[in-house]
């Protein structure tokens, strides 16, 4: 239990105890029920026999949600690191001393941010990408997520101390240096987790390729259930039981690796300045 | 540039946008009730509630909201539960943005004083009390600028519906392509569409954080 929910309500005497025990089991009763409700419906429509499960043995399945999956990797390993590229570009735009570039940086970020992703995929696969589905999903994902990118890496920025950059100046380093050698390497340890929080939103926006009807995760899933006929019929229900934990342990351990170097840096950056409260 | 004043296409773009702003507020609202409510179990003192709260969110917000869209059209026909489309897409637009409200508030919960809950309890109050007298009020307020960014991102997720037989913006785009309009036209047009929804929950989200901001 976390510190900030016990300060709610305060350490339960016996009847307190009771009366939540009573909660917890009301509680446990209504979930049982809908467990329950939702287990009978798809049994009594035969959705747990073997006949709409046995498509799953197959190598051939497999491999198809195996390649889906590989994509689906492969789009958000290269968007991914374009978006970080793109937002790195972006936030020193914002962040310069030129009015015009200033001006520029700001009206794409602002624009792509406010653009729905799947719209912009769409435009660009009708457009100009209409037999690279997969570009039209990259550079997609890129304009929207490298936007997204560059205010955390700005914000990064800008939440060091004025003294980081007025030090590095009084020193005689000019902006660029002081960009590199100084603010940059304490911004990315601060917004690291920020960054990976997004790269989850990356990871699951891959699944926009469904749109274009690009082979990725769920729309190759979409496709092999459609197109395999059991007497019971499509296996629709099955296949969204097995991609959903898919989707959800890739971004767990995303979000798992976010936390991980969090404890890390702050372990390491009070191993360098004890006194740091 | 003059798609929109030919055959008919203000009608289609006009009932188009009006079906992206009717399924906005409609998810926003189920979204605000639903985010409100995980918020509350996740912080209450039933460990099965505050297990409940933080499954709801774990599963919710990693899933891709395309495949929880692709799960409503394709499972709940299964479970003998039969709605249009745009009901589909309410629910899968607001239990998804749901999770994100919950996560919203409890970060406001936890930026609320300790002292401010000790004091309520030591009045008395009992833990709904302390929580919808003293807490939430507070915790709302802060939360505000995250509330914001949340649901300025609803009517953008809300953008998927179309692909799932819901006739709001993006179908309106799809048919405006298969019409064969010049795509850069019709992207301005879309983008114009967005651009506006998007200013006006900004402009009201900036009005909000101003009124209610709270001097701590």
């Amino acid at each position: 239990m976390s510190s900030s929910s016990s300060v709610l309500y305060d350490a339960p005497g016996p009847k307190a105890r009771a009366r939540y025990r009573a909660f917890g089991l009301l509680s446990v009763l209504g979930i049982a029920a809908l467990v329950w409700y939702a287990y009978a419906k798809l049994d009594d429509a035969g959705q747990f026999s073997g006949v709409l499960w046995a498509p799953f043995e197959y190598t051939g399945f497999q491999q198809r949600i195996l390649d889906g999956l590989l994509t689906t990797l492969q789009v958000f390993g290269i968007a991914g690191g374009l978006s970080l590229l793109l937002g790195s570009v972006l936030a020193a735009g914002r962040l310069s001393d030129h009015k015009p570039v200033r001006a520029v940086a700001t009206a794409i970020v602002q624009f792509f941010r406010a653009m729905p992703l799947v719209i912009m995929i769409f435009a660009l696969y009708v457009s100009v990408f209409t037999s690279q589905r997969m570009l039209a999903l990259v550079i997609g994902l890129t304009l929207y997520n490298g936007a997204v990118q560059a205010e955390i890496i700005r914000g990064g920025i800008n939440a060091l101390p004025r003294g980081q950059a007025e030090a590095g100046y009084a020193l005689g380093l000019r902006k660029t240096q002081v960009m590199v050698s100084i603010l940059v390497p304490q911004a990315v340890r601060a917004m690291l987790p920020s960054v990976i929080g997004q790269l989850v939103v990356t990871l699951k926006d891959t699944s926009l390729g469904y749109i274009i009807s690009f082979y990725e995760l769920l729309y190759s899933a979409k496709l092999i259930a459609g197109n395999t006929s059991t007497p019971l019929g499509y296996p629709y229900v099955q296949v969204v039981l097995v991609i959903t934990p898919v989707y959800i342990l890739m971004c767990l351990a995303l979000t798992g690796l976010a936390k991980w170097i969090e404890a890390r840096s702050r372990r390491g950056a009070n191993r360098r300045t004890p006194a740091a409260a | 540039m003059g798609i929109l004043f030919e055959d008919g296409n203000f009608a289609l773009f006009r009932d188009g946008f009006l079906r992206t702003v009717e399924l906005s507020l409609i998810s926003g609202a189920l979204a605000l009730l639903l985010g409100v409510l995980l918020a509350a179990f996740r912080v209450s003192p039933v460990p099965v509630l505050r297990a409940f709260g933080t499954g709801w969110v774990t599963i919710f917000r990693n899933t891709p909201l395309t495949l929880l869209f692709l799960a409503v059209t394709f499972v709940l026909p299964r479970l003998e539960v039969h709605l249009p489309s745009f009901t589909l897409a309410v629910i899968a637009l607001g239990s998804y943005t749901g999770s994100f409200v919950c996560e919203a508030i409890r970060s406001g919960i936890n930026t609320v004083p300790i002292g401010q809950a000790e004091a309520a309890r030591s009045l008395g109050l009992n833990f709904g009390q302390t929580l919808t007298s003293v807490v939430l009020p507070q915790a709302v307020r802060t939360a505000v600028p995250p509330l914001g960014s949340v649901f300025i991102a609803l009517p953008r997720n809300s953008a998927i519906a179309g692909a799932f037989n819901v006739d709001e913006i993006f179908s309106v785009q799809q048919t405006w392509v298969d019409r064969g309009y010049s795509t850069i036209a019709i992207f301005c047009w879309i983008a114009l569409a967005f651009l506006l929804i998007s200013t006006v929950i900004a402009q009201l989200f900036r009005f909000l954080e101003n009124r209610l901001a709270v001097a701590r």
